[in-house]
């Protein structure tokens, strides 16, 4: 009767994941502020930034939760469920990583040794770019779902990939070169501090790694 | 002399009952779909859903109406009872009823075509013998509720594939929009009217030939396109909502095509649901006027009327708010999806009702949307819904037939 076509249509996961990723974007991008203020020593600030991270990150966690909720076994998808559970996932750990970064530097309140500082932050802008790349990616997502994912659409998905693959060997190279800058200085650092100095490279390294698996798993999404 | 005049009267109230009922809940999914896509406003969608649900039943429900009146039941085994026929009618109108009242309360998914049917062969089996039940006929009509909903669904694949390939694929999705969206028009309207003219048409006294018949359709099929094709031009692009969704416009073209498919839904909703009510309104009155089963009278044109109003009342009181719940709930059917599943169900059920079978429009329409779903065209359906849907009907058969049975007994009981 008049309730049965409504009812069949699962709801759909396109919008959701367009704002996850969107939620996971916005989480690393206040690592910006965050190491801004933390070059300049101003911890009142960071700590706000740090906070305003938590807040992207767990906004992100529940959407994440709900998304799967919506997700029940018997859903008839173009595409297998599983992979738009997988793309959730790398999403969701670029907010974790931010979370993480930010987490243990105020921790720790780790000053950022002044002559790595520029370069540092040069650094992590690469990998809030590559966040923003793999954003703008999965947006096309709903565009894809339309296309049947096959033709013009694709080529562009393909294309936005790319730069977003270009992004992350370049935060790659600067990730080389900052860790060969601060190996340069590190004698005049004290051993503690220069320990949990290449986790934090390493840990904002990964942001970057996971966008551009996001890259991945939408290609794995589209090439079924 | 006395007793014809209440007998008709139930048979009419009855009826007209059973169509507000069609009117009120059915329509809905026939119209929902273009109310969902925003192609058609409510408002629009009652005009249109009025007028094509009636013409569609006064033009081309002569068909299914007969089968449901005399093809089910064998009356020659009634020539020396007829009231029990009456009986018989009245109950099965009764009953479905009764259950299409019952289920839509409990938010079931059942089918208007499946109770009425389920309740005559209810009537008939038990109240007359096993004998009285066109087997043969019983047989045909439900073949052809497992058939209608996969061949709606292959017909509804092969048109989203088609636009797949031919516009959604595309560098320029809006220009190729442009060029092939009005030969779908051209398609829908061909169809449709070409069906209706073949088959339909003669049960109201036209007699075209097959010539004249393709001649028509093909006529009415290039007016459509023409009229179609001028109103996408007009059709701007919005940069702003094309930034974040690169098919907004495409969508748009697509949503004037959709007008089209809604009043060719509209129709093939009338042609095949109002013998559901009408039909057993029919044998009542035959009977009830030459007192015997076998006359061969036609049927009369103020039943079909009757039927259509019946329709369109239904769907003033009750079928506005229905739409407009269902059409909240498909946003995910964008018209270039919702177009094809429609097209596709349309012209499955508007042969059904060619041929005289009545068919589910329910089940017809998501086996279209499940087709379209297959060609990838869906982002999630939940077939556990659609399992519930399908198990629904065959739960409704022995429902209307047990409910057909009692009433039929308590009217022998108490009707003169």
């Amino acid at each position: 009767m008049g309730n049965v076509l409504g009812n069949i249509f699962g709801s759909s996961p396109i919008e959701p994941l367009e704002k996850h990723v969107d939620l996971a974007y916005q989480a690393t991008k206040v690592l910006n502020t965050f190491f801004d203020a933390v070059v300049k020593n101003n911890w009142e600030e960071a700590t706000s930034a740090h906070q305003k991270i938590i807040e992207y990150e767990q906004n992100a966690d529940e959407l994440k939760k709900e998304i799967r909720l919506h997700l029940p076994r018997n859903l008839f998808m173009p595409v297998p469920r599983e992979d738009v559970l997988e793309l959730l996932l790398v999403q969701d750990r670029m907010a974790n990583r931010a979370r993480d970064v930010a987490g243990l530097v105020l921790g720790r309140s780790m000053a950022m040794p002044e002559p790595i500082a520029e370069e540092f932050l040069e650094f992590v802008r690469r990998n809030v770019d590559a966040a923003k790349q793999a954003r703008k990616s999965v947006r096309e997502l709903d565009e894809l779902f339309t296309s049947g994912f096959r033709g013009a659409e694709v080529t562009l998905v393909e294309r936005l990939i790319e730069e977003l693959d270009k992004i992350e060997s370049d935060s790659d190279s600067l990730e080389v070169n900052l860790r060969a800058s601060l190996f340069a200085i590190e004698e005049k650092i004290d051993p503690v501090s220069v320990i949990f100095l290449y986790r934090i490279i390493e840990l904002t390294g990964e942001i970057a790694d996971m966008a551009e698996r996001v890259g991945r798993r939408l290609e794995i999404l589209y090439s079924h | 002399m006395e007793e014809q005049f209440i007998y008709i009267g139930l048979a009419a109230a009855f009826g007209i009952f059973m169509a507000w009922g069609i009117g009120a809940n059915d329509v809905a999914n026939a119209m929902a779909t273009s109310v969902g896509s925003k192609a058609l406003t409510i408002r629009q969608a009652i005009c249109v859903a009025a007028v094509f649900e009636f013409l569609g039943a006064v033009l081309a429900g002569g068909g299914v109406t007969s089968t449901i009146r005399k093809g089910i039941v064998d009356a020659d085994l009634l020539a020396d009872s007829p009231e029990l026929l009456i009986y018989g009618m009245l109950a099965a109108l009764l009953a479905a009823g009764t259950w299409l009242l019952l289920a839509s309360r409990k938010g079931w998914p059942v089918s208007t075509t499946h109770s009425i049917v389920g309740a005559i062969i209810g009537f008939a089996a038990v109240g007359i013998g096993v004998e009285a039940v066109q087997w043969s006929q019983v047989t045909t009509i439900v073949a052809s509720w497992v058939v209608s909903p996969l061949i709606a669904g292959f017909f509804a694949y092969l048109i989203y594939m088609s636009v797949q390939y031919l516009i959604l694929q595309h560098d320029d999705p809006l220009a190729q929009a442009r060029r092939y969206v009005p030969f779908y028009m051209f398609l829908a309207a061909f169809l449709i009217t070409l069906v209706t003219i073949l088959k339909g048409l003669k049960h109201v006294g036209f007699d075209f030939s097959v010539q004249e018949s393709y001649g028509l359709a093909a006529i009415i099929g290039a007016i459509i396109a023409v009229v179609g094709g001028a109103a996408i031009k007009r059709i701007k692009s919005d940069p702003q909502a094309e930034k974040k969704q690169h098919f907004h416009t495409v969508e748009r073209v697509f949503a004037i095509l959709m007008v089209v498919t809604a009043c060719a839904m509209a129709f093939a909703h009338g042609s095949n649901d109002v013998a559901n009510a009408i039909g057993p309104l029919a044998a009542v009155v035959s009977v009830a006027q030459s007192g015997s089963v076998a006359a061969s009278s036609p049927l009369p044109l103020w039943v079909l009327i009757l039927g259509g109003v019946g329709i369109v009342i239904g769907l003033a009181t009750f079928g506005v708010r229905v739409i407009a719940t269902v059409g909240k709930k498909i946003t995910h059917l964008t018209p270039s999806r919702g177009f094809a599943a429609e097209l596709a169900a349309a012209t499955t059920i508007v042969v059904a009702s060619g041929t005289g079978i009545p068919v589910s429009t329910t089940q017809t329409l998501v086996g279209a949307v499940l087709g379209v779903g297959m060609a990838r065209g869906i982002v999630a359906i939940d077939l556990g819904v659609v399992t519930r849907i399908f198990i629904s009907w065959v739960v409704t058969i022995p429902a209307g037939a047990v409910l057909a049975i009692v009433f039929f007994f308590i009217f022998k009981l108490v009707l003169p």
